[in-house]
């Protein structure tokens, strides 16, 4: 073999003094890193991911891991991922594939916006003294009111509206599929949102029967597989998305490997089990604007128009365009998902180059659809690369209503974001069908965590606000004015409409 | 800081600007002599039936004329002329304010509900936005602004504002801090019957411009006061909201108070806020917004700055301090402050 094997990624060490051969590393690493060969446990740093299953489980602290142990010739055009990616691809003539979200070092828009807050002429509010709102309603609103007076005086509404979607924070947990993940990482996420009062996306894997409980809070997907879609399950969920596009692989369709589909999954999304649920690149009945407003229609038909519909689309650089036809469609919100947005499995090209930041997107779309004075009519929510609250506040201000949050929530449930979602191997239980690795995640307690990360990203969002001066979230949404660009040029501050640090 | 004062005789028996000038130089503690101003209603009657339009001009030789060119092709000039005033030592004069007398023509907005008032405020909108040494300050029927960069009294003064009388009378002393005190920014703002007085600071006004900038308005005067009058505009004569209802949009309950109210209120109430949740203000605020049919005071959500109402006879006062009101009629009667975000609305009986 004339290429013969790639360095080590990474080097685990077992401290021997420390170690008393408990064996928890054996049993963790799912990736089969640890064996016992007689009197030794022995290691085989090749396997390793750096999902830190083996630390995290190691009662003694005995376990280390470096990364690079043994480092290229230096050179800043050819690194280690680009010759590797020669080495396996010279190997297989295949597609490389990956997970998790873009991995190149991308500068990060929303660590060069700052937020604003007030000094004396206008006072901060403190939350713990004041209301503050953070409830966003998702869906379309009328674009004025008509009322009329009644005899006695009273007014009377004569708008109707038409039903939103109630979120107690404009934070909610995007979709991530019943097969890509594990029920219990889906359970434990539906109970967070059921305790926090947002909402979650079920992925386009169908709505296992374990979820139903939680459905007023699930936000039911409809990919161009069309797994699980029935009448039923359109009917569980609060509100339905129609995914065409996603932030990790634009333009492309998804493929969960068949050895992924369990009896569950297969049963849940209506496949043979353990064939590949492949969802084809476009919908099969949409190839135009007009074709997706026929089935926000049909959508809204089968369900008695008692449910919002959402359209989500990666971040692209037309997005805006596409947006202002989405909205309108009829839909009720558009999803921009951007190109830092996670995936269980994608060609790593596309994930790592194709899209744009979701910053960018949010802007242009905001911009394009006050333009065109339909802003208020529709919501925009966010996702693709949302790490903190302080994106959260910034995503709003430049003009999100709600962001969705995916990674995020995976790491709250102990993801170490290694990257292999899509070999199956999960060592933390969350993506992944194997029942011992899925056995692994307790939702009681996982979602106890994600409930909390939720709560505490919305204290801190209303901490922000509050310092702001503002105590509703609907005077942060598209409010510019709170937000400077620090170190960004010229022409992206122009998109995003926000002004220079010190203006 | 800043202090408001507002007037309104419900019987339409006009008033002339003496008492406000002293009410307001009551309040120079909340202002730092760098812009006063004040509006009255009923103060051409003359030429009630006319816009009429103030503008400052840098200088009439360049200026006047593409104003003039401008009014000229939308309808006609009634009659302009320059406002009189009276030099005052503490005062510099940068601009010169000019009234028109303006009558549009409605032939040339075809496909408008209200093809005049929307020709003014285009006009008001194109001239402002050009920024070409002119800029048109007041703009309604029968109504006027006299604004400056200078101290309650002397502002008064320069326009002798005593010579002048209207039955609702707003003033302003301003404690600018977002932009200099410049003439422009010295409130009261006004498009078309609208007027606002403002003291506090609108947290949601990257909001709320991007909001009504949408809808054609184009906020030219470097500070936050002005898109509330433009909101007025847009909810009350566009989209046909009473005032209550206007100011229900821009100070709207708590959503935990809008969920236990009873049925056919919380509808409306949440109908109102999801509509018009761009629209609605944040920040510290106490307003005075007046028009030809009534004035209205309302503070923010959680009552950040002072309002006072006042009532004595057929008058109605509403002012940040209770000093100033009685500093005009000092046998005022059921002196009140109202609660947070609840309008005060007064009406004219005939």
């Amino acid at each position: 073999m004339s290429l013969g094997s790639t360095p080590l990624r990474y080097r685990i060490s077992i401290d021997r003094e420390r170690c008393m051969e408990c064996e928890r590393c054996i049993e963790n690493c799912s990736y089969g890193v640890f064996r016992r060969e007689g009197e030794k446990i022995m290691i085989d740093s090749r396997k390793c991911t750096a999902c830190h299953r083996c630390l995290a489980m190691c009662p003694r602290d005995a376990i280390m891991l470096e990364e690079y142990p043994c480092d290229y010739r230096s050179h800043p055009v050819w690194t280690r991922q680009a010759r590797e990616a020669i080495y396996n691809q010279a190997k297989t003539g295949k597609i490389i594939l990956s997970g998790m979200g873009n991995a190149l070092d991308y500068p990060i828009i929303f660590d060069r916006l700052v937020l604003d807050a007030c000094q004396v002429t206008n006072p901060s509010i403190d939350p713990l003294r004041e209301p503050m709102e953070v409830r966003t309603y998702l869906g379309k609103k009328p674009s004025r009111i008509e009322v009329k007076k009644k005899e006695n005086g009273d007014v009377e509404l004569v708008t109707e509206l038409v039903p939103n979607l109630q979120a107690e924070t404009p934070i909610m947990i995007g979709h991530m599929s019943y097969g890509a993940i594990s029920l219990n990482a889906q359970l434990s996420m539906a109970r967070a949102v059921a305790e926090t009062g947002t909402f979650m996306g079920t992925g386009e894997g169908g709505l296992h029967e374990r979820l139903y409980p939680y459905q007023n809070h699930m936000i039911v997907q409809i990919a161009s597989g069309r797994f699980g879609v029935d009448i039923d399950y359109l009917e569980r969920g609060s509100a339905i998305e129609i995914k065409i596009g996603q932030g990790a692989k634009p333009g492309i369709g998804g493929h969960l490997p068949g050895e992924k589909v369990c009896l569950d999954v297969s049963c849940t999304r209506m496949i043979p089990l353990g064939s590949d649920a492949i969802s084809p690149a476009p919908h099969h009945d949409i190839y135009s604007i007009e074709d997706l407003a026929q089935l926000v229609r049909s959508l809204k038909e089968a369900t008695e128009w008692k449910k919002p519909v959402f359209v989500k689309i990666a971040a692209v650089h037309n997005a805006a365009a596409i947006a202002a036809g989405i909205a309108r469609s009829g839909a009720d919100a558009i999803v921009l998902d951007g190109f830092k947005g996670g995936t269980g499995a994608a060609p790593r090209v596309f994930r790592d180059h194709v899209g744009i930041p979701i910053e960018a997107a949010v802007a242009s779309v905001d911009a394009k659809l006050r333009g065109q004075g339909i802003r208020n009519e529709v919501s925009i929510i966010a996702s693709g690369g949302i790490r903190e609250s302080a994106d959260v506040a910034k995503a709003i201000a430049l003009g999100a209503d709600a962001v969705y949050i995916g990674t995020a929530a995976l790491v709250a449930m102990g993801c170490r974001v290694c990257g292999s979602c899509y070999r199956n191997l999960c060592p933390w239980g969350i993506a992944t069908q194997q029942q011992n690795l899925v056995d692994r995640l307790d939702p009681d307690v996982a979602s106890k965590q994600v409930a909390n990360l939720i709560n505490a990203w919305t204290l801190e969002l209303a901490e922000l606000m509050g310092a702001a001066g503002i105590n509703s979230i609907e005077s942060l949404r598209g409010n510019r004015d709170r937000l400077r660009g620090y170190m960004l040029d010229e022409s992206l501050m122009s998109v995003l409409d926000v002004k220079q640090v010190g203006a | 800081m800043c202090g408001i004062i507002g007037v309104m005789d419900r019987r339409r028996q006009r008033m002339d600007g003496s008492a406000i000038k002293r009410a307001l130089s009551m309040m120079n503690e909340r202002g730092s002599g760098e812009g006063a101003g004040y509006v009255a209603y009923g103060v051409y009657p003359e030429y009630k039936d006319c816009y009429a339009l103030h503008v400052f001009f840098d200088n009439t030789h360049e200026t006047k004329r593409i104003v003039d060119t401008t009014l000229e092709q939308w309808g006609t000039i009634v009659h302009d002329e320059r406002i009189p005033t009276y030099d005052q030592p503490g005062l510099r004069a940068i601009h010169i304010p000019w009234r028109y007398f303006f009558k549009p023509d409605p032939n040339r907005m075809s496909h408008s509900r209200s093809p005049e008032d929307d020709i003014v405020a285009q006009i008001v909108m194109r001239i402002n936005t050009a920024r070409k040494g002119a800029l048109i300050y007041s703009s309604g029927k029968n109504v006027g602004v006299f604004k400056a960069a200078g101290w309650p009294e002397e502002v008064a003064d320069f326009y002798r504002i005593e010579d002048y009388k209207g039955y609702i009378w707003l003033a302003h002393n301003r404690y600018p801090t977002n932009t200099p005190g410049w003439w422009g920014g010295a409130h009261p703002f006004n498009l078309l019957n609208w007027s606002v007085v403002h003291n506090g600071e609108i947290t949601s006004y990257g909001t709320n411009r991007r909001h009504i900038e949408s809808y054609g308005y184009q906020c030219t005067m470097f500070t936050d006061t002005e898109v509330v009058a433009y909101l007025f505009d847009h909810l009350v004569r566009k989209h046909g909201l009473d005032i209550d209802l206007a100011v229900r949009a821009l100070a709207p309950p708590f959503w935990d108070d809008i969920d236990t109210m009873p049925e056919a209120r919380e509808k409306l109430n949440r109908a109102i806020r999801l509509a018009y949740g761009p629209a609605m203000m944040n920040g510290p605020f106490a307003i005075v917004v007046a028009n030809h049919d009534a004035m209205v005071g309302f503070t923010d959500r959680i009552k950040l700055r002072p309002l006072v109402v006042g009532e004595c006879g057929d008058r109605l006062y509403i002012s940040s301090e209770e000093a100033a009101i009685r500093a005009m009629e000092p046998n005022v009667e059921r002196i009140n402050m109202p609660p947070a975000g609840e309008p005060v609305i007064g009406r004219f009986v005939v």
